[in-house]
């Protein structure tokens, strides 16, 4: 009788889904998997480096708001980073796997240096900074069409497609710097160091708000673009099922080609942003896999432009904290990926528990089976 | 007194806060056709799942020849000779019927195809298949794969079969042959559980009928001391009236007139086949036919979804009498003619709605463009929202809740209800009561009947025969993308209809 043995095969665990959670319960979850997070990284800190954590946490706070510039730093940083997260939305929404921001927020720089760099300050500064977003936007605009078409026309893979067109994106910018720079160093400095044409104005004394304020209201934008217009509406049928797209009478092909410029166009303006109002000047990397967060930043906010305000900023904080971690107490910077991929790990793994349950085998029934 | 094959005790089985099934027991005898009824969601499918080791109980036991077993994986399963025939078929359709049967199966040594193909051939035999064993499953009706999901689970050395809704995708010739298989069976002692929610079949193959209503076993009765009925007055709670009441046609007016269409698919293959039909205001055209025979197809070249390769589409204007041409127009170019045409499609949350939104915005869907600022309004579609919520007794917390949080009659409720509300004057329903309970698909066959009443040109596609002969007033029968024939509803019988729906230009489609 070998039934009697296989008899308590119940499995351990079950997995479940959850029919509805209320939303502070998620909440609560999300809350729990950081407290959790920041437990295990302290215990990882401590095994591996010896340091007290809780210095190390002061530490990663400290270089985010420890002084006013550092806070001015991070908004920055944030805001570049949701900008970007805002430009691949609309394409995510439609189930358009965007993965060439990076390439379209470069082609989008490019055309702001190249305005720079060829006009010098032949025009008045609003002009000039009016010419260059355009320009930028538009650059971004046909980065993001050209694999829109083809995907819309002959439905190619466009997760491939946009990834190509980054490295195209930077093939461009090292070719433009060579041309522009003869000396042959490669390395594109400072366009317009005196006349400072081209330079997005400081305001109130301070360089980078008027790039936040310009992400601010996109952010604004956006949300109301996709939650109250046609257009928004449009992009989540599309999303959701192409055939009951096609069943209202939708043109796919538009719709995929418009929304697909509209990401491509905020891409634009967030190179606009990095040239014009951050670095002044232009490098292969300037976006530094910023197209690439903001996936993770979009999906995690679940499309949801505000919430993104708050997923952007997780991650420009722990980046930041990261570095700065590194630097104060000499650490290697492995160290502080660890902390944050740890970190990251429980976030983004706490989804799992909000949409399912996990039910343990119990003893009582094991009892009962008995 | 015959012996138990498997005997169920107590048996609960809790999803969250759900109770699939609870405390149910029953018992199947060798040499016996047990029909398990019930309507959807009442635990059938749950219940059937845990014999065959895809669930695992929370509560009670499970007996096989007397002895208690536990059943954990399909693998236990099948060790107790249980073999499940599910609805939708798991074959690979490059193989033949012999290498899908003895796919999966480990034995030691050499295996010698030959061999089991004769042991194929003995079992056809046996219990009277008609099955070529070297028929690869691709050139199968759909009768004949049913044939070697059967076949295969009986190869494995099934004593105990569960039958999932096998008669669904039959014609009723076909089912009456899989009937006189079953009876074989069970005359060779094989315990046989059959589900099913088609009332005449269950009178008719069944020795007796467990009854499961919300998930609780309500009886087991003997079928030769019941009725249809009584049936139904166990599955539903209360008693219902079964019948639809046919109003006559009033002043018939040709509607939408289709002329010799032709439709080849992304394959060459060709889906629709000269057809040619005249809907009629104020009167319902049934359109039968085996699943896939080119319904959709033709549907959706009327709604626009698809571009025919030659012929007619014309729509008739009731007040300007106006002549339409829809041929090559997409659905918007066919609202902007002022064609009032609504359409229920047979993949609701896959065309008709969006799961992912809410009621409201589904509402919206088609209308979603009409105003003249660039934003949408949703005040309108919410009205409508809660007027069909509070019409068709939609079951929902609330008019925001996402479609896919709807049970299959309350997402159909909310589907029909849009289309009705535009006031069309065609009105095509692919299968619109498929998955629904007895009483939602009363309501819509009575939804329908007053469309028609109301003068609006009514096609209907359905399965039940017995359903299309009693709501239709003609019933066009397509096989293979022809028309095989158009019948008077009232006068033609079953037998008559399901003779056609296999009548194709090389004589039987499964013979």
């Amino acid at each position: 009788m070998s039934d009697l043995k296989t008899k308590k095969h119940e499995p351990v665990i079950h997995i479940t889904k959850r029919a509805d959670l209320v939303w502070y319960k998620a909440w609560i979850i999300r809350a729990v998997a950081v407290l959790a997070a920041l437990i295990v990284s302290a215990v990882v800190i401590m095994l591996l480096t010896k340091e007290n954590p809780i210095q190390i946490y002061a530490s990663m706070i400290e270089g985010n708001f420890g002084t006013e510039r550092r806070i001015w730093v991070m908004l920055k940083e944030l805001a570049i980073l949701l900008c970007v997260s805002l430009a691949v939305t609309p394409a995510f929404k439609m189930r358009f796997w965007n993965i060439g921001a990076e390439g379209q927020v470069l082609v989008g720089a490019l055309g702001s240096a190249a305005c720079m760099f060829y006009l010098g300050d032949s025009l008045p500064l609003p002009a000039m900074l009016i010419l260059m977003f355009i320009v930028s936007v538009i650059c971004g605009i046909i980065w993001g069409i050209i694999p829109a078409f083809f995907k819309a026309i002959w439905n190619t893979n466009e997760t491939l497609f946009t990834l190509m067109m980054n490295y195209v994106a930077m093939q461009l910018i090292s070719f433009f710097i060579m041309v522009w720079v003869p000396n042959g160093s490669s390395v594109m400095g400072v366009i317009n160091p005196q006349t400072k044409s081209g330079w997005l104005p400081e305001v109130f004394g301070q360089k980078y708000l008027l790039s936040i304020l310009f992400v601010a209201v996109t952010t604004i934008i956006l949300f109301i673009y996709l939650k109250e217009s046609k257009q928004g509406y449009e992009i989540t049928v599309v999303g959701e099922s192409e055939n009951t797209a096609r069943y209202v009478g939708i043109n796919v092909k538009k719709v995929i080609i418009r929304t697909m410029a509209i990401s491509g166009g905020i891409c634009g303006m967030a190179g606009f942003l990095l040239v014009s109002g951050i670095n002044h000047t232009v490098s292969a990397n300037l976006a530094g896999g910023v197209g690439f967060t903001a996936i993770m930043v979009s999906w995690l906010a679940k499309f949801n432009p505000i919430v993104m305000v708050l997923t952007s900023f997780i991650i420009v904080f722990l980046q930041i904290g990261a570095g700065e971690i590194a630097t104060s107490f000499r650490l290697n910077q492995s160290i502080a990926d660890i902390v944050t991929g740890i970190i990251l790990f429980f976030i983004i793994g706490c989804e799992f528990f909000v949409r399912y349950k996990i039910n343990f085998r119990t003893k009582e029934k094991e009892e009962k089976n008995a | 007194m015959q012996e138990n094959a498997i005997e169920l005790k107590h048996i609960t089985k809790r999803f969250g806060n759900v109770v699939a099934n609870n405390n149910v027991s029953l018992c199947v005898r060798k040499g016996e056709i047990l029909s398990l009824l019930g309507e959807n969601g009442s635990g059938k499918t749950t219940l059937m799942n845990m014999i065959s080791g895809i669930y695992y109980p929370d509560e009670g036991h499970i007996f096989i020849d007397g002895k208690e077993v536990v059943i954990s994986s399909p693998k236990d399963s099948f060790k107790y000779g249980i073999g499940m025939v599910h609805q939708h078929f798991k074959l690979v359709d490059l193989f033949t019927a012999t290498e899908n049967i003895v796919l999966g199966l480990k034995e030691k040594g050499r295996f010698d195809i030959k061999i089991a193909k004769g042991d194929v051939k003995a079992i056809s035999e046996k219990y009277g298949f008609a099955l070529d064993p070297d028929k690869k499953i691709y050139e199968m009706s759909v009768s004949e794969k049913q044939t070697v999901e059967i076949i295969k689970v009986l190869y494995r050395g099934a004593e105990i079969l569960i039958l999932d809704e096998p008669t669904a995708v039959l014609t009723p010739q076909e089912t009456q042959k899989l009937f006189k298989v079953l009876r074989r069976m069970k005359e060779d002692g094989k315990a046989i559980i059959i589900i099913t929610h088609k009332l005449h079949e269950v009178m008719s193959i069944s020795d007796r009928v467990a009854v499961l209503r919300k998930g609780e076993c309500i009886g087991v009765v003997n079928t030769a001391e019941t009725n249809a009925s009584t049936l139904t007055e166990m599955m539903v709670g209360k008693k219902i009236e079964l019948n639809i009441e046919r109003s006559d046609v009033v002043n018939p007016a040709d509607r939408l007139v289709v002329e010799n269409i032709n439709y080849f698919d992304k394959e060459g293959v060709k889906i629709l086949d000269n057809i040619s039909f005249t809907a009629r205001s104020g009167e319902i055209l049934g359109i039968a036919g085996i699943a896939g025979s080119g319904q959709r197809e033709l549907l959706e070249s009327v709604a626009g979804l698809i571009t025919v390769a030659s012929g007619k589409i014309t729509y008739h204007d009731p007040v300007t009498g106006a002549e339409e041409d829809l041929c090559s127009k997409n659905p918007v170019q066919i609202r902007d003619l002022g064609v009032r045409l609504s359409f229920v499609p047979e993949d609701r949350l896959g065309m008709g709605l969006v799961a992912n939104m809410d009621i409201v915005d589904n509402m919206m869907l088609r209308s979603y463009n009409d105003g003249k600022t660039v934003f949408v309004e949703r005040k309108e579609p919410k009205n409508l929202a809660e007027r069909i919520i509070e019409q068709l007794e939609v079951v929902t917390p609330n008019a925001q809740t996402p479609v896919r949080q709807l049970s299959g009659g309350n997402v159909q409720k909310v589907l029909v209800g849009r289309e009705i509300a535009s006031s069309p004057t065609v009105l095509m329903a692919a299968y619109p009561v498929r998955g629904l309970d007895i009483n939602s698909s009363y309501l819509i066959y009575n939804l329908l009947t007053k469309q028609k009443d109301s003068g609006v040109a009514v096609v209907f596609v359905g399965e039940d025969l017995d359903v299309l002969l009693e709501l239709c007033d003609r019933i066009m029968v397509i096989a293979g993308g022809r028309i095989s024939g158009i019948v008077d509803a009232r006068t033609a019988t079953k037998e008559e209809v399901g003779f056609l729906m296999t009548k194709t230009d090389g004589g039987l489609a499964n013979e």
